[in-house]
């Protein structure tokens, strides 16, 4: 019985890649709702813009990976912007159910909106890296699973040395603390949330095109499910905590591949919310978060 | 009883009889087309629905955004019912109901201690895990759906509503509903005069529940069929898009918001592909223009209603 | 026997103790001031007591009956109500049922009768008005029993508040800073009403204050907190020339 181990070796490869897809989706949300405390409904969405923006770079364009991974995290990096001066912005002092709810406008817009302009059509991802396979010890390792694995890990560090000591990620971690205070020293936090939008946007672009790479085929309502997930993802690691969003992240990706690995792939989402029902019950700021109290 | 029979009431009444008996002789005499009559019966079930979760939502200032759950819980028992177990409808609807009452006290409990977001990410949670539950159950079905005959009829559906409506309208102006408001206007000053706020929050969930579940037995038992897609979150968005449409809070806003709702999705069903795109718009612009919904907290006043009582009248005493 | 012992109280948040040691005694009918300057840990007093906080250390017996532990509104419904530092109005109610809300604990119908509008609910009703009504009397709102809480003048919804908490039919009322914001001639107006309600209620009250008028001239006893230590106590006279007092406000003025 040497293959069970092996077995819990290759769910556990599985599930890091498939979770480092969700961590980096869940990114986005958590430095979204750590600045503007809004729960961006429309974040699974511009991954799913992202994975057409890789397709179109790839198959129509006839770019490499590398510069088709960057011409679709520019081009939603833009759109998030957008969304948020357009959308989000006016928003702003209104209430929080108000601000959901453009949210959940702004997804539902791009999903039918992609539906109309793309059709419902499903579209496959060219292959895009050799189907080398590499085998240690009995687990298999895909191409595309290390380039996945990379990429995130390249990604997500450059996220942590933006926001940990460069001039924008410390006006970011301000503005998250307090957006008038930081008003008050001189951010321009109109800028900032911008630039927030911006990077968290790039950030599930790059999901979506290590997605449509890793699952081959992409379509416009692609983006509901990871884009729960990813939430929850954000949620399990205490939202508005950028590394809880990372650990959060590969810990559902885990999750989620041991419940399939078991044989239970139907139930895989219940898992997924069940996990989130139970993190809200026993520790509602999550694995990485402190309680606040109102103060009275 | 000197209360009941009091002028506002009569007039609502008349009202309430009149749009009644007009629609219902439109049928009888088969001048409706099936496309207006089957308006008209989701738009009393979203009315319940909407006058449900405005109950969790708009009067109690909880955030909940997994209703569809209740709903798909409301619907399938009461299938289960009158299907499975052959019996009559009218135990099935309440069956129906009464087993999403208590989905609605078995999360809400745990749950109701989170405020905000957090509360609205469980509820959502929720109803994903309730429609994954019965994709799951081979006995209904799974994703293909549960078939059963249509049994709804018009004044099934408008009583219905009209009775639920008016109970959660009560419900709202008793001293049950006033201590409900006050955890919205201020939880720790609430609790500070006396009031179990846990008890209120979970009792206005599983209120509102209870309805979300006749609501879908209501769906369930006219549709012919039902499907765990049907239920699934964006479900639950239409619900909260009709309460917020219609103005979080008044109970006559969130039947204007199931009404206009209804109407505008019934009116771009002939062009399919632009439909949410057009809805999704109407969404954002609706929320950076006017926020707070057509109505606002208010509610029709009397004399308005006697103008317009046909349309409404099931929003007043 | 006083009607509230507190003993050894203690309250830390995290490091930092807000309250140490505190022993105060309230006997029925006393009306008692606690002041101190800033951040002293006068409001902490109350939220202990109240229950919006958990002591960390001590008891508290009211009417005999220890009251540590327990959530905010079964302290209520022991007959202890508070007003707060910053109005907490339920500001889009009007504010009559404002004052019906603090009736609620005291209701006589269920949620039963309220659904399908039974007779003891138009009785519970009626009578639920009537007493909101005179109690609005009393504090001269009556006439705005309609208007939205929060369209009320400042000093109005002071009032309102203290109303409300009266609606609870208290034993031990309190006041955290009622006459904040007031100008000179409402606070002379709320020192004579809360003189009144104590006579009118037979009720004890415990009030934090700042301006230092209204405390000498309405309590018969005071409590100094500093630092969440109490540091004198005694009637106001002595209070006045306490140096520890005048030395605790930094020299300012104590009257």
């Amino acid at each position: 019985m040497a293959s069970i181990t092996t077995q819990i070796f290759q769910q556990l490869v599985n599930g890091l890649s498939l979770g480092s897809i969700y961590a980096l989706i869940a990114l986005g949300y958590t430095m979204v709702y750590g600045i503007i405390k809004l729960i961006n409904f429309a974040h699974g969405d511009i991954m799913m813009v992202g994975a057409y923006s890789g397709w179109f770079a790839i198959t129509a364009l006839h770019l490499p990976f590398l510069p088709a991974l960057l011409f679709s995290m520019v081009s939603c990096a833009l759109l998030g912007v957008i969304i948020e001066r357009i959308a989000y912005k006016p928003l702003r002092n209104a209430s929080r159910i108000a601000a959901l709810i453009t949210a959940i406008g702004v997804s539902l817009f791009l999903e039918y909106g992609g539906m109309l302009v793309l059709t419902a059509q499903v579209r496959t991802y060219p292959p895009v890296f050799p189907e080398t396979m590499y085998v240690v010890g009995g687990v298999y390792f895909k191409y595309g699973d290390i380039v996945m694995l990379v990429t995130s890990v390249v990604l997500m560090s450059l996220l942590h040395f933006t926001v940990q000591y460069t001039k924008v990620g410390k006006a970011m971690r301000a503005v998250s603390f307090d957006q008038e205070a930081a008003l008050l020293m001189g951010i321009n936090t109109n800028n900032i949330i911008s630039y927030t939008f911006a990077i968290g946007s790039a950030l599930a672009a790059a999901a979506g095109v290590l997605m449509g790479v890793y699952f081959n085929t992409i379509d416009p309502l692609m983006g509901i499910i990871p884009g729960l997930k990813a939430f929850v993802a954000a949620v399990l690691g205490g939202i508005g905590i950028i590394p809880g969003a990372m650990v959060g992240g590969l810990m559902l990706g885990l999750v989620e591949s041991i419940v399939s690995g078991l044989g239970a792939s139907t139930w895989r989402d219940a898992v997924a919310f069940l996990i989130l029902i139970l993190v809200l019950i026993i520790k509602p700021s999550g694995l990485f978060g402190k309680n606040v109290r109102e103060k009275v | 009883m000197r209360n009941w029979f009091n002028r506002k009431n009569i007039v609502s009444l008349l009202a309430i009889v009149l749009l009644y008996a007009v629609v219902q002789g439109l049928i009888v005499f088969d001048i409706m087309p099936a496309f207006y009559k089957l308006t008209l019966i989701l738009i009393c079930i979203y009315i319940i629905l909407s006058t449900s979760l405005n109950l969790i939502n708009g009067v109690t200032g909880q955030f909940s955004i997994g209703h569809a759950g209740f709903m798909a819980v409301g619907a399938y028992v009461s299938a289960m019912v009158t299907v499975l177990m052959h019996g009559p409808l009218l135990l099935g609807l309440l069956a129906g109901a009464a087993v999403a009452g208590l989905a609605g006290l078995l999360v809400g409990l745990p749950t109701l201690r989170l405020n905000g977001d957090y509360l609205a990410i469980a509820t959502l949670g929720f109803g994903e895990i309730v429609r994954i539950i019965f994709l799951n159950m081979d006995i209904v079905g799974g994703a293909a759906g549960f078939t059963l005959p249509s049994k709804i009829t018009w004044t099934w559906a408008f009583i219905l509503m009209v009775v639920s409506v008016v109970l959660i309208k009560n419900f709202v102006s008793s001293t049950h509903g006033r201590a409900c408001i006050s955890i919205r206007e201020n939880e720790i000053a609430a609790e500070s005069m006396g009031i179990n706020t846990t008890k209120y929050k979970v009792m206005a969930f599983t209120i509102g529940a209870a309805f979300a579940g006749l609501a879908g037995g209501i769906y369930a038992n006219y549709m012919y069929i039902i499907q765990p897609g049907t239920f699934s979150f964006l479900k639950s968005f239409d619900i909260l898009v009709m309460v917020v449409l219609g103005g979080l809070g008044s109970i006559s806003g969130g039947i204007v918001g199931a009404i206009v709702y209804t109407l505008i999705s019934a009116l771009l069903a002939g062009i399919p592909a632009w439909r949410l795109v057009i809805t999704a718009v109407f969404l954002v612009v609706m929320m950076i223009f006017r926020p707070t919904g057509i109505m606002g907290t208010k509610e029709f006043s009397l004399g308005f209603l006697r103008k317009k009582g046909e349309k409404n009248a099931a929003s007043k005493n | 026997m006083p009607l509230l012992k507190i003993e050894k109280l203690s309250k830390s948040f995290g490091g930092l103790k807000a309250v140490s040691n505190l022993d105060i005694e309230i006997t029925q009918g006393e009306l008692i001031g606690l002041i101190g300057p800033n951040g002293a840990g006068k409001t902490t007093v109350f939220n202990i007591l109240t229950g919006v906080y958990e002591k960390t250390e001590g008891t508290m017996t009211f009417m005999d009956k220890d009251v540590s532990g327990l959530k905010p509104y079964q302290v209520t419904q022991r007959g202890m109500a508070r007003t707060f530092q910053n109005i907490r109005l339920f500001n889009d109610m009007s504010v009559i049922d404002n004052v019906k809300v603090a009736y609620h604990q005291k209701t006589s119908y269920s949620a039963f009768s309220a659904f399908f509008r039974l007779p003891s609910y138009f009785l519970g009703e009626d009578e639920m008005q009537q007493k909101a009504m005179e109690l609005l009397k009393i504090f001269k709102l009556d006439s705005k029993a309609q208007e939205t809480a929060k369209n009320l003048p400042y000093g109005e919804q002071r009032r309102l508040e203290i109303a409300r908490a009266m609606a609870t039919d208290p034993k031990l009322l309190l006041l955290d800073e009622p006459a904040a914001g007031m100008n000179p001639q409402e606070t002379q107006d709320l020192m004579k009403l809360i003189r009144w309600i104590r006579e009118e209620f037979k009720l004890t009250i415990l009030l934090i204050e700042h301006d230092m008028a209204l405390v000498m001239g309405v309590c018969e006893r005071i409590y100094v907190l500093d630092y969440g230590t109490i540091i004198a106590q005694g009637a106001p006279d002595e209070i006045k020339r306490n140096p520890k007092v005048i030395e605790a406000y930094l020299g300012e003025e104590v009257v």
